[in-house]
């Protein structure tokens, strides 16, 4: 006997060269918490965005019957009047306004004449806070309070707008132990209430402790949903990981040589909040022509131990030490860390990898322009020369090197960020998600220019999300949890499970 | 995620493709004229400016005298405008250059009249102060990170109060002779009178020789490297037209006073920063950072570096021409200097820097600041008041802007 409150018939989701969603079918029960799992980039957010209408109907295929009825959301306001809300990760707060202000924007409180009834206002709010079970005074800024309390703060305002439907993404991902709990509790009493839970989330043990079914997604499909009692760790694992891995990647033999780089207790706190630790001691050392990989689920402290070790791009109260073929270096600037031989290409090409309003040559000199310095000026027809060369070595489709890197598409923009590093000539390069974003095809061109540097003798480090590719390319692999190191296991030993395992495995408390 | 599928450059290549060859060497012709012309539309509006102001002032626009005066009349905007636009492309804005100008001309009149210091030590030790009020605003703005916009709307009540100070409540006039050949000496006559000055003639056809040199010696550098080159025919075209009016303006001003010194001063800053900006690595930066900060940073740019040098540029900038200002009226006042800060910006602005930063040259804003000389000098000869001027340059501005913006969006950029 089913009771659905949604169901998703056939959702295909296509982006310009990529199938995000193929055919996604889903089915939440009146009442239920359902758990959506699935690998970063699997789909899930795509899925939960057609949903809410971010993509509008139209810009997908197939149907969405909410409450018995076909819906066709055009925008979010559509989905919250039939009571959908959705809780982003980011949170979307005002920060200068107080939690009542929050809790009614764009629905305020109005009295006589139009205008904001403060005292219902804060009346209501403080009902609402109650609700959720957060003691603080609805005229208390958002700023003022922890991330935790924002979160109940973010519910509070889904409350406010009679919500039937609640869709949570990842929302235990930026918080403690103790406001986690909390969390899950309030969305088990949110249930006795008979609101409908969707959450998103990679997190096995909270998965098993408030849903009442689990959805698995892969490569934007369903792959099964599972009731509660059937629902296992390893089961949700496979089903997560699970997929074809040959001929994905290059074939790679690696000619180890000397150790290159050598990171000691690293640690790194947060640069607002520094009392908390987010790259805690970590240890890790890379060979000349190693390919090392890092896993870590989102918000493990990849991208931060790449960046703080970068010049210090990252982080407040930073220590540790760094060793380059056995000498200590320093690394306080990005001059000096790239001086010393280290290159570190970001996950965010746009925002931190490129100047797109710029010309792929200019790019690639940008790291290294004291090299083409002559009589103090910059040689630009060597420039260009040598921005040809790697236009033709790297294989970057465009018609010549006076192009605007904004025009390019994603593999050949990151073959720019590419050439751009190697050019500078570091022995070390930290990958931060290389081919995020980028179609299958130009996957395997950086996986083939990831070889050649590492057969060049080259250190190499790729930080990825993507199980599948660490273990495809890489020598050896470590896995970061909350981080910390939590294990390194040579490739031939790594499979999906273990990596995984190691990934989600929690500090010992 | 404003434009989530841009066409990427592998489409609109292939597509080209289809064409067949005959038709595509004239079409790829073609459009590169077109586009050079897009690129420098710019120069375009200022030639349009020129034709139709000689038109409704029935020629007097281009007499030599007012042809003269254009510079002298401008010249200090200009010389703003080189500094402004480097803080532009930086993605910052100085509010204060109109301020340091007056502070630093009333300095001046101090050393130079009121202590009675040779002309030259004087304009030394005002430069000087140019670039610590320089100092000063790039040490806010660049270490303690206070918005330029704040910093440097402080440093326009603060300069302009100080200005005060220093000023006393009087005027300070009658400078020393070689002193106010800053605002307003000719170099003419060294070899005798003529009805055309021969020194003026001769340094206009060495600039003419000079740039066709400069600009063939670039062509086959870039041959040499296999890299484009625009189409002969256009190529020699370009030189042509460039080179006539090159000696047009030469004649003009052989036939009036001869070559203004604040023409040579101008001249010699755009050529030392055009270089700047384009042959070092330092103007390099200032574009990275203005293109994107964060990957200027990430690409070991120092960028607090790169941003205090170019306020202390600024301030020394902003010091000249307070300097030829008030050597021009032969006067430090207390009103000197009002408005210069949004004429220069204006100016950087119409010669087609972003407002996002990043994007600027130079010869833009010199001809930005042109345009709006000649807007000046127009609607003067014609009779029109000073409130009109201001309301027509305001609407200059938007429009310029406007097409800019129109432009970017229409070839799919940002």
């Amino acid at each position: 006997m089913t009771n659905h409150i949604l169901e998703m018939r056939g959702i295909t989701k296509t982006f310009p060269g990529v199938k995000a969603l193929a055919n996604v079918n889903l089915g939440v029960e009146r009442g239920e918490v359902h758990a959506i799992c699935g690998e970063n980039g699997a789909g899930k957010s795509t899925l939960m965005k057609v949903l809410s209408g971010v993509y509008p109907h139209g810009t997908y295929d197939g149907a969405i019957v909410f409450e018995g009825e076909e819906v066709e959301f055009k925008d979010l306001t559509d989905s919250e009047a039939k009571g959908i809300v959705i809780i982003h990760q980011e949170l979307a707060l005002s920060p200068y306004l107080s939690i009542a202000e929050n809790i009614f924007l764009n629905n305020e409180q109005k009295g006589a004449g139009g205008l904001i009834d403060w005292n219902k206002t804060n009346f209501e709010a403080s009902k609402l806070l109650a609700r959720v079970g957060l003691k603080e005074n609805p005229t208390t800024k958002i700023r003022e309070i922890g991330v935790g309390k924002q979160q109940l703060v973010e519910i509070a305002k889904a409350l406010s707008k009679r919500v039937k439907l609640l869709i949570l993404d990842e929302p235990t991902a930026a918080l403690n132990d103790e406001d986690s709990d909390h969390l899950l509790d309030l969305i088990l009493h949110l249930k006795g209430q008979g609101i409908t839970s969707i959450i998103i989330s990679h997190k096995l043990n909270e998965i098993k402790k408030v849903a009442d079914t689990v959805t698995v997604i892969r490569d934007g499909k369903t792959i099964e949903t599972i009731a509660k009692q059937d629902v296992t760790e390893d089961r949700i694992i496979k089903d997560m990981v699970g997929r074809d891995l040959e001929h994905r990647y290059p074939d790679h033999t690696p000619h180890l040589g000397e150790e290159l780089l050598r990171v000691e207790d690293w640690t790194a706190h947060h640069p607002q909040d520094t009392s908390r630790v987010v790259v805690d001691n970590v240890n890790l050392h890379v060979r000349a022509g190693e390919i090392v990989g890092i896993a870590g689920l989102m918000g493990a402290g990849r991208t931060e131990f790449a960046m703080s070790l970068f010049g210090h791009s990252y982080g407040s109260r930073i220590s540790g030490k760094v060793f380059l073929r056995g000498k200590e270096i320093k690394t306080r600037t990005v001059a000096e860390a790239i001086q010393n031989g280290i290159a570190y290409a970001t996950e965010d090409r746009k925002t931190y990898g490129l100047n797109l309003i710029e010309d792929i040559k200019r790019n690639i000199s940008m790291a290294s322009l004291k090299k083409l310095e002559k009589y103090g000026l910059v040689h630009d027809n060597e420039e260009y020369a040598v921005a040809n060369e790697y236009r033709k070595s790297m294989n970057i489709k465009a018609p010549n090197v006076l192009v605007k890197t904004g025009k390019l598409s994603g593999g050949n923009q990151q073959k720019v960020v590419l050439s751009k590093w190697i050019y500078s000539d570091p022995d070390v390069l930290i990958l931060d998600e290389p081919t995020r974003g980028i179609d299958v095809g130009a996957k395997y061109e950086i996986y083939t220019i990831i070889n050649r540097l590492a057969a060049a003798g080259k250190g190499i480090i790729v930080i990825s999300s993507e199980l599948p590719e660490l273990l495809g390319i890489c020598d050896r692999v470590y896995a970061l949890s909350e981080g910390r190191i939590t294990g390194e296991l040579p490739v031939e030993e790594a499979t999906p499970e273990s990596m995984l395992k190691l990934m989600t495995m929690e500090k010992p408390r | 995620m404003s434009n989530p599928n841009p066409p990427t450059v592998e489409e609109s290549h292939a597509a080209g493709s289809n064409i067949n060859p005959v038709q595509n060497k004239f079409t790829d012709r073609l459009t590169h004229v077109l586009s050079d012309l897009g690129r420098n539309g710019i120069f375009i509006a200022l030639v349009a400016v020129v034709v139709l102001f000689s038109f409704l002032t029935d020629g007097i626009l281009l007499r030599p005298q007012n042809i003269s005066n254009l510079v002298v009349q401008n010249g200090y905007i200009l010389v703003l405008a080189i500094g402004m636009v480097m803080v532009i492309i930086a993605g910052h804005i100085d509010l204060s250059v109109g301020s340091v100008a007056a502070f630093v001309g009333a300095c001046s009149g101090v050393f130079a009249v009121q202590w009675g210091l040779p002309w030259w030590l004087a304009v030394l030790l005002s430069l000087v102060i140019g670039a610590l009020v320089g100092v000063w605003q790039g040490f806010w703005i660049a270490y303690v990170g206070i918005p330029a916009f704040i910093v440097t709307l402080a440093g326009m009540l603060i300069f302009r109060g100080l200005a005060l100070v220093v000023l006393g409540n009087a005027n300070i006039g009658s400078f020393p002779t070689e002193y106010r050949a800053l605002g307003n000496g000719f170099l003419s006559n060294v070899f005798g009178e003529f009805e055309l000055d021969p020194l003026t003639l001769g340094v206009g056809a060495l600039a003419i020789v000079i740039l066709v040199v400069q600009q063939v010696r670039t062509r086959r550098g870039r041959v040499k490297y296999s890299q484009d080159v625009e189409p002969l025919a256009w190529f020699i075209t370009k030189l042509v037209l460039i080179s006539a009016a090159i000696g047009f303006f030469a004649y003009a001003l052989a036939s009036y006073k001869g070559i203004p010194v604040t023409l040579i001063i101008l001249g010699v800053l755009v050529l030392v920063y055009s270089i700047v900006m384009n042959r070092t690595v330092f103007g390099r930066h200032i574009y990275a950072i203005g293109g994107n900060r964060h990957a200027a940073e990430l690409s070991g740019i120092k960028t607090r570096r790169v941003d205090f040098w170019l306020f202390v540029n600024m301030g020394f900038l902003a010091a000249l021409a307070g300097l030829i200002f008030t050597a021009r009226l032969n006067l430090a006042g207390p009103k000197a200097g009002d408005g210069f800060e949004l004429e220069a910006i204006s100016a950087a602005f119409i010669g087609g820097a972003a407002v996002q930063g990043g994007v600027g040259t130079i010869g833009g804003a010199i001809i930005g600041g042109l345009i709006i000389g000649v807007l000046n000098n127009g609607m003067s000869i014609m009779g029109i008041g000073i409130e009109w001027q201001q309301a027509v340059k305001g609407l200059v501005l938007l429009l310029a802007v406007a097409f800019d913006v129109y432009n970017k969006r229409r070839s799919g950029g940002h």
